[in-house]
């Protein structure tokens, strides 16, 4: 059997193949011979076998059947098969698998061997991927060897430990004797992984850290020493000594001083030392002072030292190396809740950030920007930040928007203002706008009662030039919906009012209907809001017409919506009027919105609207969506329920309105008797009671009334039309009166009947109702 | 400074070495240098060696043709994982003579071997140039009498 080929040969030849297929059809001959050979349980070229393999791997092909071999490599007592064993195995195997435990016995022999590299090897793959099971049979050994004083090998029994403790946390106790003179050590390496042993143990364990504050003044010391000494070639890097060790030392520093005023004082003057020595113009000095920096920011520094630490980080923001940049605004995102006066002083530099190329540091300037905002300002922060908008990449486009919303609804100094803040923010990236920002922005339109001219306006002319951004849309139509009435009117103090016509916003809104860039969410914003109008233009015919085309919409939902509103014209037509007037003040609740407005103009009040399970809180923003719109037709069929049936539901209270005499004249006296339908305050339930004190019947008696333009009256069949003589009986009959403007209630009554022979006719007007009866 | 991974990889985007220092299975280890070796050579030159990915920071450098990527913890420095990087560089680079990425291609195992004296468990166990050479060396000594046949 010829040799195998050697490693070189093999990488050599497969890098000649040229294809994919080429080398795939190479690996797997070298494959099948490695497969063989080993099945020989060939002990002279299994090694190089191996290594072949792991080649093969790198260039992702398995390797599977490799991992015993690499076990029989570590049992061997060759030097190099070792070597390349154990990096097979921190390769090709991981803890998930058994099969690593097998290397167990093995690295506890290896960590008891004679040659400190031996030891080196099973020290750096027990810390590298030890699994569990392992740390705990071994960690033993690694305590032992960690109080050696060979610093080759303590060093590495250090970082073992760290590993150790990493995985198995209660083998922490068991290390501390070996902690007790590690910094006393000269060796930097030894100092180095000390220091990292000691920051873990004192991350994980409050007693520890308690424990290890008395180190304090030691690693000033050394820290001290690191920055006074002189030049010392093996540490040095760029004139700074041992930069790592410094890194390092600041950092458990920054740990054993937390919340500690004592030990915060003790490390107050080399914190500043270094803050002020460090050479800046290399990577290597601006290490050790973002270290220092956040050291600083962290303990319980006096303030002298806080703010030269924010002043450092403003300098950072000023340095062309973009990596310093982004770590200083990291940094500064970090404090600005603590320092947040310090941050402000720099907040021009960061604002020019947000012009950077980079995209790391655009977001951390974004994020940082937003956190800078305040009242006082708002306005040229917001200016930036919506410049920024137009121009930033789509992945922050939303995150931007959002944040604009939220700052200016904080902060903004005037309605006006926030109405411009947002239509820029719905023009520029309208579509990148989160879904719960159009509820939003509907309210808070809504409750800006004096803007809503000029903000149908602008959203209006918005509409005319882009339909494409579906919230600036949906936003748009609910407000023509609402507000068309002001459009058309032509009044807005605001800015130039526009000339529109009725049939031009008609026109808009049913393009939105037909056209292909609309969602089926904003064609239901816009047939509600065509619906609307028909309470506010006066082109009812072409809305109902309009209407009645989308009653076999394949929409399911507009299809709902299409027949509800054609039942609304054609049936209940006198209800429209009120169930299409305008939306009310909102108030704002803290989870869910719309649904529990408390509305007092006569739609329905929220214990009828109920939706089917209580909603969640953080529901879904195309649920909060719906509710607001489906109050319109859910009200339609809740309504009717009410409003029809009280004549055969005697569910209303009376609420103790005092009965009045309307007429009273030759003899017929009609009282007016009072009720309110329960659920709807603005109806007013009259029966008439008609009696008759004279010795003879009235027949046909029939009792008209009419109202004034703003109510609304219903009258039902009379229980009679004798009125029966010398009060025997009395005829009634149920008026309902809609009064949705709460004017004062008037009405004019006709009567006519037969007496005695002759035809009677009389007119009257009531205007003594009692104000309960109206208000 | 916890490095949970380090990646080397040329700009076509092939491996040239893969230190795991956190325990994942091969699929795993495969997806992830996949993803990631994508997402950074999509970047462009100007950008900055720091970028946010999946819950890590990445830290990384290019060196003439060879991409040097680390993965390090939220709470780690990144100024200084990138003079690690410079200094497993020039541990390479002393080590080969003037290191070229055929050096690490030809010479895979040694570049872990020196990457082993350096770092530990995702740490710097040496920080002594000079310490990390001087192992080295007396470890290839120790494999001297094999090597021809190896």
């Amino acid at each position: 059997m010829p040799a195998p080929i050697r490693l070189r040969e093999l990488i050599r030849t497969i890098r000649t193949a040229r294809t994919q297929a080429e080398e795939r059809e190479m690996i797997q001959k070298e494959c099948a011979a490695i497969r063989s050979s080993f099945r020989e349980e060939d002990n002279t070229y299994r090694c190089r076998n191996v290594a072949k393999l792991l080649y093969m791997h790198m260039l992702g092909y398995p390797a599977h059947f490799g991992q015993l071999e690499c076990l029989k490599l570590i049992a061997s007592q060759k030097f190099t098969d070792k070597r390349i064993g154990y990096l097979g195995a921190m390769l090709l195997l991981d803890e998930r698998q058994d099969v690593h435990l097998l290397m167990t016995n093995c690295i506890k022999n290896d960590l008891n061997h004679s040659t400190q590299y031996v030891q080196g090897l099973a020290l750096c793959t027990l810390g590298c991927m030890g699994s569990s099971e392992m740390c705990r049979d071994l960690a033993g050994e690694v305590e032992k060897l960690l109080k050696t004083s060979n610093s080759y090998l303590r060093k590495k029994a250090a970082l073992c430990a760290v590993h150790v403790i990493r995985k198995v946390p209660e083998l922490m106790e068991m290390f501390l004797p070996a902690t007790k003179n590690l910094l006393s050590e000269k060796n930097h390496g030894v100092l180095h992984t000390s220091v990292v042993l000691l920051t873990e143990m004192c991350e994980r364990s409050p007693d520890m850290l308690a424990h290890f504050r008395k180190l304090v003044p030691q690693l000033v010391r050394i820290l001290k020493n690191l920055i006074m000494s002189g030049y010392s070639p093996e540490h040095d890097v760029s004139g700074i000594s041992d930069p790592f060790l410094q890194v390092r030392i600041l950092r458990l520093l920054r740990i054993l001083g937390k919340g500690d005023d004592d030990s915060s004082e003790a490390m107050n003057d080399i914190l500043a030392q270094v803050a002020t020595n460090t050479e800046t113009s290399k990577n290597v000095g601006n290490a050790i002072l973002y270290e220092t920096v956040l050291t600083i920011m962290d303990i319980k520094s006096e303030s002298g030292l806080r703010v030269l630490a924010i002043n450092i980080l403003g300098r950072f923001l000023l340095n062309n190396d973009k990596n310093i940049r982004y770590v200083a605004l990291t940094s500064l995102l970090k404090t600005v809740q603590t320092d947040h006066n310090a941050v402000q002083r720099h907040r021009s530099t960061i604002v020019d950030c947000l012009k950077d190329l980079d995209v790391s540091i655009k977001r951390r300037a974004m994020e940082l920007s937003f956190a800078l905002v305040n009242g006082n300002n708002i306005r040229g922060m917001m200016k930036e930040l919506l410049y920024f908008l137009d121009s930033c990449d789509p992945e922050f486009k939303a995150d931007c928007a959002s944040g604009v919303f939220l700052a200016a609804e904080k902060y903004a100094p005037s309605k006006r203002w926030h109405i411009d803040t947002i239509m820029r923010v719905l023009t520029t990236a309208g579509s990148y706008v989160r879904d719960d920002s159009v509820p939003n922005l509907i309210q808070l339109i809504t409750n800006s009662v004096e803007m809503h001219a000029y903000t149908v306006q602008r959203l209006y002319k918005a509409l005319l030039d882009d339909i494409s951004q579906q919230p600036l849309v949906q936003v748009a139509s609910w407000c023509i919906g609402e507000y068309g009435d002001l459009l058309i009117s032509g009044q807005c103090e605001e800015e130039e009012p526009i000339q529109v016509t009725e049939d031009e916003v008609l026109d808009v809104l049913e393009g939105l209907l037909v056209s292909n860039l609309s969602s089926p969410v904003t064609r239901g914003y816009s047939l509600t809001a065509i619906m609307k109008l028909s309470t506010r233009f006066s082109s009812v015919n072409r809305i109902k017409k309009v209407v009645s085309i989308y009653g076999s919409s394949i929409d399911v939902e507009l299809q709902q919506r299409a027949v509800e509103y054609n039942a609304l014209f054609k049936k209940y037509d006198h209800m429209r009027p009120a169930l299409l007037e305008r939306m009310p003040i909102m108030e704002k609740t803290a989870s869910n919105g719309p649904t529990e407005i408390v509305q007092t103009n006569g739609e329905a009040e929220p214990s009828v609207v109920e939706p089917k399970h209580p909603p969640p809180v953080g529901q879904p923003a195309s649920q909060v969506k719906n509710t607001v719109f489906g109050l319109v037709s859910r009200c339609l069929s809740l309504m009717a329920f009410y409003l029809f049936d009280l004549s055969k539901t005697v569910n209303f209270l009376s609420i103790g309105i005092p009965p009045m005499t309307a007429y009273n004249k030759n003899g017929l006296k009609i009282d007016f008797t009072f009720e309110r339908a329960n659920p709807n305050p603005n109806v007013a339930v009259i029966t008439i009671h008609a009696s008759n004190s004279t010795e003879a019947d009235m027949t046909d008696f029939v009792f008209q009334a009419a109202v004034p333009k703003t109510f609304q009256l219903q009258l039902l069949s009379p229980s009679s039309n004798v009125v029966p003589a010398l009060n025997q009986g009395t005829v009634t009959q149920v008026i309902r009166v809609l009064n949705q403007q709460k004017q004062q209630l008037r009405m004019r009554i006709k009567l006519t009947y037969i007496h005695k022979g002759s035809a009677v006719q009389d007119l009257a007007e009531v205007n003594n109702f009692p104000p309960q009866s109206w208000q | 400074m916890f490095m949970q991974f380090m990646l080397l990889f040329s700009r076509q985007g092939k491996l040239r070495l893969q230190k795991w220092y956190v325990p994942l299975s091969d699929k795993e280890r495969k997806k992830i240098s996949r993803d990631l070796v994508q997402t950074i050579l999509a970047r462009k030159p100007k950008m900055c060696s720091f970028l946010e990915w999946r819950d890590l920071k990445i830290v990384y450098k290019r060196y003439a043709s060879l991409y040097f990527c680390c993965a390090v913890e939220d709470q780690d420095n990144e100024l200084i994982t990138l003079e690690i990087i410079h200094r497993y560089v020039e541990l390479l680079d002393k080590y080969f003579g003037s290191v070229c990425e055929l050096d690490i291609i030809f010479n895979f195992e040694k570049a872990y071997f020196i990457l082993d004296e350096f770092l530990l468990g995702g740490e710097a166990q040496e920080t002594s140039k000079k310490n990390v050479l001087k192992a080295i060396e007396q470890a290839d000594l120790l494999s001297m009498e094999l090597y021809l046949v190896f």
